[in-house]
């Protein structure tokens, strides 16, 4: 009896919270097409939520290319296919790691700076005062930033990408002896146009969903400090499994 | 603006039981009261940020209650709002700030929005402020700022939400200079929101004193003054007890502060 009275509140509170979400989208979404007429706004926030995670996503693509080399030509050398370590590395990089690691730390850099900006926003009254000056504030702070974010997670996507493979054949190549030639023929001839696919539509299912929870949360944050805390710990825990979950949905899907 | 018999609650507790106010065109109106009797809600009522759940509220003629979104906005383009902590918008200078609602409602060129603002800016002392970031201001030229920004669409009806909280008197004297001139030279109809008896009486023609959800007494600043209602002598002479009582409700003294005793053990 507890159980299911525990279980009903929870489905109850999950349907009204995703319920919430989608009206959020919907609103959103209508506000799009102005945004889309002052490109100004918009590409500031993919400044800022790409611009601004350049640098980590660079690293972090550097080293898990660096890593994926090191396993790889482990586990290639004992079978004496060492050669198909530039297919190995990049089908990883291209199809699952870029777009999942990617989006986890967006999460983690771009979605946390965009919850605490809007709950700030909102804790200090600057949407109030847009809406007491006639400018709706999910026209002006939530659909650009939706959108900036939404474009920049591919972006981002391609950049680990590239860099995760220089970081693979930066190991492979020169430190473990691995053919260049090699490295490069076997990724050109065995990697398909439909493995690009797979991790570009990753990328943006990824941006749009990490893109509306991050403003979603800060746009309904309690305006206190607790509370946008908070809305940034959801944000980052709540983006993180989605992409997770999606992943292995989209996985699933491709193959 | 017009307010009719207007209910409003929160969790069952009631914040408007029956309020009743008018602010008329061309005046200064105050709305005073102690610390949590709903002023700042009573704002918010009238700009449509929440509605009455029962009464009506009319602001320039319209019934806000049957206004849609498109019209609310509309409906606040007519008007300005200065904030309590000024909410200015963090990510741009002094002159971005009160260049905003210009930037997004008109499509003047870019001269004239520089003339308009630099002239609200002077207006109020703060030209030479003009590329100062927020952060960079104390909290009487950020309040001057958000008022030049509130009324640079010249509006016809300006709201003040507690204009005189933590100024020190000279930044006072220039808040309420500032007030009475934009009532006087650009005939603008002002409500403003405060406890600060003294500030109000010098510059309102008619006050409004609220308290317990509905307005308790009504009449010029002299008219308050000399009034004989106990909550509103108490709150003319700041007195710390009376109708509005110091202390909120809580057990009696003995059995919190001497658990023991109240249950009869001796020592």
């Amino acid at each position: 009896m507890t159980t299911a009275v525990v279980n009903d509140g929870f489905v109850l509170r999950s349907l009204t919270r995703i319920g919430r979400v989608t009206i959020f989208l919907m609103h959103m979404l209508a506000q799009c097409g102005r945004v889309l007429a002052r490109p100004g706004l918009v590409v500031n926030q993919i400044y800022n939520a790409g611009g601004r995670s350049l640098v980590i996503i660079m690293l972090s693509g550097l080293f898990t290319g660096m890593v994926l080399a090191l396993l790889g030509f482990t586990l290639l050398q004992r079978f004496g296919s060492e050669d198909a370590l530039g297919f190995a590395a990049a089908l990883a990089l291209l199809k699952e790691l870029g777009p999942v690691l990617t989006a986890l730390l967006f999460a983690g850099r771009a979605g946390t700076a965009l919850t605490s900006e809007i709950g700030l926003m909102r804790a200090t009254d600057q949407l109030t005062a847009m809406q007491m000056m006639a400018v709706d504030p999910l026209r002006y702070v939530a659909a650009p930033r939706f959108l900036g974010g939404l474009i920049a997670m591919p972006l981002l996507t391609a950049v680990y990408d590239v860099v995760g493979l220089f970081g693979a054949h930066a190991v492979g190549v020169r430190m473990m002896g691995v053919d260049n030639g090699s490295f490069w023929s076997q990724m050109q001839s065995s990697v398909d146009f439909k493995d690009v696919k797979e991790g570009i539509v990753k990328s943006v299912v990824f941006g749009f969903v990490c893109s509306l929870i991050a403003v979603y949360e800060g746009y309904h944050a309690e305006p206190t400090a607790e509370g946008v805390g908070l809305a940034t710990t959801r944000t980052v825990v709540a983006s993180s499994v989605l992409t997770l979950l999606l992943d292995y949905m989209l996985t699933a899907a491709f193959i | 603006m017009d307010v009719r018999d207007a209910h409003y609650s929160v969790g069952g507790r009631a914040i408007f039981s029956g309020l009743s106010l008018q602010a008329i065109k061309g005046q200064i109106t105050a709305v005073m009261g102690p610390s949590g009797t709903g002023k700042t809600t009573l704002l918010r009522l009238i700009t449509a940020q929440i509605h009455a759940q029962a009464g009506q509220v009319h602001v320039f003629g319209e019934n806000l209650a049957t206004l849609n979104s498109r019209q609310t906005f509309a409906m606040r383009r007519r008007m300005g709002m200065l904030f309590q902590n000024s909410a200015l918008l963090t990510d741009m200078d002094v002159f971005e700030n009160v260049a905003f609602p210009l930037r997004e409602h008109t499509d003047l060129p870019e001269a004239l929005i520089r003339n308009l603002v630099l002239t609200k800016l002077n207006a109020v002392g703060l030209r030479g402020a003009a590329q100062l970031m927020p952060e960079e201001l104390s909290g009487g030229m950020a309040r001057r700022v958000a008022l030049a920004r509130a009324v640079v669409m010249d509006p016809e009806l300006l709201i003040y939400d507690e204009p005189f909280v933590g100024l020190d008197p000279i930044a006072l004297g220039v808040i309420l200079r500032l007030i009475q001139e934009m009532n006087q030279a650009l005939g603008i109809t002002s409500i403003i929101v405060s406890h600060d008896v003294h500030e109000l009486a010098s510059i309102a023609q008619r006050s409004y004193l609220m308290a317990a959800g509905t307005i308790v007494a009504a009449g010029s600043p002299q008219e308050l003054a000399a009034s004989d209602l106990p909550i509103v002598r108490q709150f003319m002479s700041g007195a710390p007890d009376g109708p509005a009582p110091f202390h909120y409700p809580a057990p009696d003294l003995a059995s919190q502060f001497l658990p023991r005793a109240a249950s009869g053990v001796v020592a």
